[in-house]
């Protein structure tokens, strides 16, 4: 049933011009950042591999490009339903809350797995002319659908609470912002609680090739919390409050 | 899983449901039951608890108190199975107008659990069901409100669910189609539990064996078809008079129960079913050069029956027949 809800989603993404155009957006963005990476990496003939030059900087990117994105591409998911009355469906099925959530949150995963995969694309073209530090890759990868996975749990979670998606992307937009922003209070205050729990704080030891159980158990965690928000946040829509 | 014991063919069990907003009773103590084979019209104003109900009975909102069983599954104990039991029809059709009618069907089929190998099979029938054959490959936004309406209910049966609850499914046709749309109700009611919610009293008649009138979050009318027409049949004449009269003369007239002074000057005299007075009230109006310039039979119709019961007392249950 969850693969159901799932597809379904994955088609309406498809069905809307929305999902092809920010494909085909990060897609020229990336290109841009691959080939100035490109051209500075052959200028300075740099240091380090080809692959700390020139595909972690694609990496940093996607994860600010991405804070952008998720929102526009969450917004929809209950909201719409909502507005349109056509949440009822769901409810009216033999369906729970945890795979209506599930559902429509694997929808989402699904298409950025495939956004992510394109962007993977560049930096294997590289292979052409020389080799890739596959397991600083691997980590970089790894990193960024963490970080993917935990961006969608939240927009999801936005999108529950209100009935306009315009609102769900304007509160899951300043929600990561602000969770990003939290890296800078280190800045002043050093390591404390905030910096902890800033997003972006545990996506760059991955992007140094450092696979940390405890930035994946962060990432794991914040997406649970805000899918298990989302499930009670439908229930209430029944029990009504 | 449990099945609860009831007669088995009681489809539709709701026992002592209320519903709070609040300090708001939206539904205070309702209890009712529908048998298969049954289509039961569900009768109130606007904002007197139908949908409320509705949405209760379809697990869209959780009752405060109370329980309901669906087809021997309890609605809260068992979701998963009583949900599967229910086909909905919501005020509003739950379509996607991005999605052509076959792509959502298929969608409902799958949502309701239907076998891969039988959804096509399942999808076809329902569009024979509901005139939709020709529309299948178009976008759902691009149809005309009447087609729209035929794919909510298309979706509410797609599944064959024993229990079909349809929330004013003719609003917004064109007789034509209303004609259709009921026909299909009549259908569904030969071998489902239906309830239909609608403000077309007419429609009641023809198409419900059972009427239930809900005011002010309580029921205060559930009857039968045949029930509220003998009850309708409980008649009077309506008499106009020119000159002041003694009325206590008409009640020495055999049959005569009472005499209502109406508010617009009419005087409504009740009688046995069995005798009619007309007759005899010409008779004694010419006798007195009561100046009677009308008569006429006073059938009481549903929509009397559905004002009294809910305008004029609302909410004291006190007038339940039957």
């Amino acid at each position: 049933m969850i693969w159901t809800i799932a597809y379904r989603e994955l088609r309406n993404l498809f069905i809307s011009p929305l999902a092809w155009t920010v494909l085909g957006v990060t897609q020229v963005i990336f290109g841009l950042v691959f080939v100035a990476q490109i051209t500075s990496y052959n200028s300075e003939s740099g240091e380090g591999g080809i692959t700390a030059a020139v595909a972690l900087p694609l990496f940093g990117w996607a994860s600010i490009l991405l804070l952008f994105v998720i929102p526009l591409l969450t917004m929809r998911l209950i909201a719409e339903e909502r507005r349109n009355h056509t949440l009822t469906l769901l409810f009216s099925a033999p369906v729970s809350m945890t795979e209506i959530v599930l559902g429509k949150y694997l929808g989402i995963i699904i298409y950025l797995l495939m956004l992510s995969g394109m962007i993977m694309i560049m930096p294997f073209s590289l292979l052409i002319g020389g080799s890739l530090d596959f397991g600083l890759l691997l980590s970089a990868v790894f990193g960024l659908v963490l970080l993917l996975a935990s961006f969608t749990a939240i927009g999801l979670f936005m999108s529950t609470m209100t009935r306009s998606p315009t609102l769900a992307a304007m509160g899951s937009f300043g929600a990561l912002f602000l969770l990003w922003m939290f890296a800078l209070s280190a800045d002043m205050f050093g390591d404390n609680v905030l910096s902890y729990l800033s997003i972006i704080n545990h996506y760059v030891p991955f992007l140094e090739g450092v696979m940390n159980t405890r930035d994946i158990f962060y990432y794991l965690t914040v997406a649970t919390v805000f899918l298990v928000f989302s499930i009670r946040r439908l229930n209430m829509d029944r029990l009504g409050a | 899983m449990t099945r609860n014991k009831m007669t088995e063919s009681d489809l539709i069990e709701v026992r002592s449901v209320s519903r709070q907003f609040g300090d708001l009773h939206a539904v205070r103590e309702v209890s009712f039951s529908v048998r298969q084979g049954e289509v039961l019209g569900f009768l109130g104003p606007n904002g007197a608890g139908k949908t409320t109900t509705m949405q209760i009975i379809t697990g869209n909102l959780a009752p405060s108190s109370g329980e309901v069983i669906i087809a021997g599954y309890d609605l809260l104990d068992d979701p998963r199975s009583a949900k599967a039991a229910i086909g909905y029809l919501p005020e509003q059709p739950p379509v996607y107008p991005d999605l052509s009618v076959d792509e959502f069907l298929d969608y409902c089929a799958a949502l309701n659990a239907i076998e891969k190998s039988v959804r096509q099979e399942a999808r076809e029938s329902v569009k024979r069901k509901c005139g939709l054959v020709q529309v299948g490959h178009r976008l759902i936004g691009n149809l005309s409100k009447g087609y729209q309406q035929r794919v909510g209910i298309a979706q509410a049966v797609i599944h064959m669910p024993p229990v079909v609850i349809l929330d004013e499914p003719t609003v917004g046709l064109d007789p034509i189609q209303i004609r259709e749309i009921r026909q299909l109700i009549r259908e569904l009611g030969k071998d489902h539990a239906v309830i239909l919610s609608t403000h077309i009293l007419p429609e009641v008649q023809t198409t419900c064996d059972r009427v239930q009138i809900i005011s002010a979050g309580e029921l205060v009318l559930n009857d039968s078809i045949d029930g509220l027409n003998k009850h309708m049949r409980a008649a009077s004449v309506t008499i106009s008079l020119q000159n002041d009269a003694k009325l206590s003369l008409l009640e020495g007239i055999p049959g005569v129960k009472s005499i209502h002074a109406e508010a617009d000057g009419r005087i409504r005299v009740f009688h046995e079913t069995s005798l009619d007075p007309t007759q005899e009230i010409i008779n004694i109006a010419t006798q007195n050069n009561w100046g009677l310039f009308e008569i006429r039979p006073g059938r009481v119709s549903l929509e009397d029956i559905f004002v009294e019961l809910t305008t004029d007392e609302p909410a004291t249950g006190q007038q339940e027949p039957s």
